[in-house]
């Protein structure tokens, strides 16, 4: 059950992905060009993907169990730290560069594109990066995923 | 600020959101896990690389997405402005920044802030910020 769960999971994520418009990088980089002839529909999807993940986040926390019997792994609660904000910052210039984050980058490449492909194999390239050079001590601490 | 009506899709783009929401709410609810594609593509390059096989079974939920959507809607080609070199160093910037971030738009943007997670609430204002300030500066003062 659960095998099949993880697959339709990740297609009903890329369809949405596709739907959305966030595999289309001008539409992501429309949405973060406010000075310019500013494109919101990013606003939408946050919104609704929110309104319904919500609900079911407040859910999640008063069970100790999946409804299918499971362990419920949540991030621990853990205080804003230096790690967080430059990766995240980082993050956010390559995005304002391609317009790709990783979930429609994959999507993109995963339908053949050719720059999608080139961005996920660099982007691949980075986590790698991070795994294999990182720092040791910056495993340790907990990841949300 | 002026709004670009020709590209604007409040619907579309609500109707995808509640399917990422959807999507993540089911993986919450019956995988017990947490949505996020940086942490979760991550995972598969760690060296001690401990449970692949649902990983895999995502990113093959992923990637075999456009081929179904083709089956019902006509997909319409990405518009990629950047560069082979500013995709890859894009690239290598989300890869790195997304892993030492602990998350990207997926796992800090919509799980996070449904969460209401501080930290995810932090990361996301600053890729947030972070974005907006790149493309101000690549298509406003470098261009």
């Amino acid at each position: 059950m659960n095998r099949v769960i993880e697959f339709l999971v990740g297609l009903l994520f890329g369809l949405g992905l596709i739907l959305s418009g966030m595999t289309d990088p001008g539409k992501v980089l429309g949405f973060l060009d406010i000075t310019g002839p500013w494109d919101p529909s990013l606003a939408c999807v946050m919104g609704g993907a929110i309104a319904v993940a919500l609900s079911a986040f407040v859910l999640a926390r008063r069970r100790t169990t999946t409804f299918l019997g499971g362990p419920i792994h949540l991030p621990a609660d853990a205080p804003i730290d230096r790690r967080l904000v430059i990766g995240s910052i980082v993050f956010g210039i390559g995005w304002g560069l391609a317009g790709f984050c990783p979930g429609p980058a994959i999507v993109a490449a995963g339908a053949g594109f050719s720059k999608a492909v080139v961005f996920t194999l660099s982007m691949l390239a980075g986590m790698a990066a991070f795994e294999f050079i990182a720092q040791p001590a910056a495993r340790n601490t907990p990841v949300l995923e | 600020m002026t709004i670009d009506w020709n590209h604007f899709t409040p619907w579309a783009s609500l109707a995808g959101g509640v399917l990422l929401g959807l999507a993540a709410a089911l993986f919450i609810l019956l995988s017990g896990r947490l949505l996020g594609v940086s942490g979760i593509l991550g995972g598969l390059l760690a060296p001690r690389g401990a449970d692949t096989a649902w990983r895999l079974r995502f990113l093959a939920g992923l990637l075999v997405a456009p081929a179904v959507w083709t089956l019902f809607c006509t997909l319409h080609a990405p518009r990629i402005q950047a560069s082979g070199t500013s995709l890859m160093i894009a690239g290598l910037l989300v890869g790195w920044g997304t892993r030492y971030g602990s998350g990207c738009t997926s796992g800090h943007g919509v799980c996070g802030l449904s969460r209401l997670s501080p930290r995810s609430i932090a990361a996301t204002l600053a890729f947030m910020a972070a974005g907006l300030a790149t493309v101000y500066i690549v298509r406003h003062l470098l261009a």
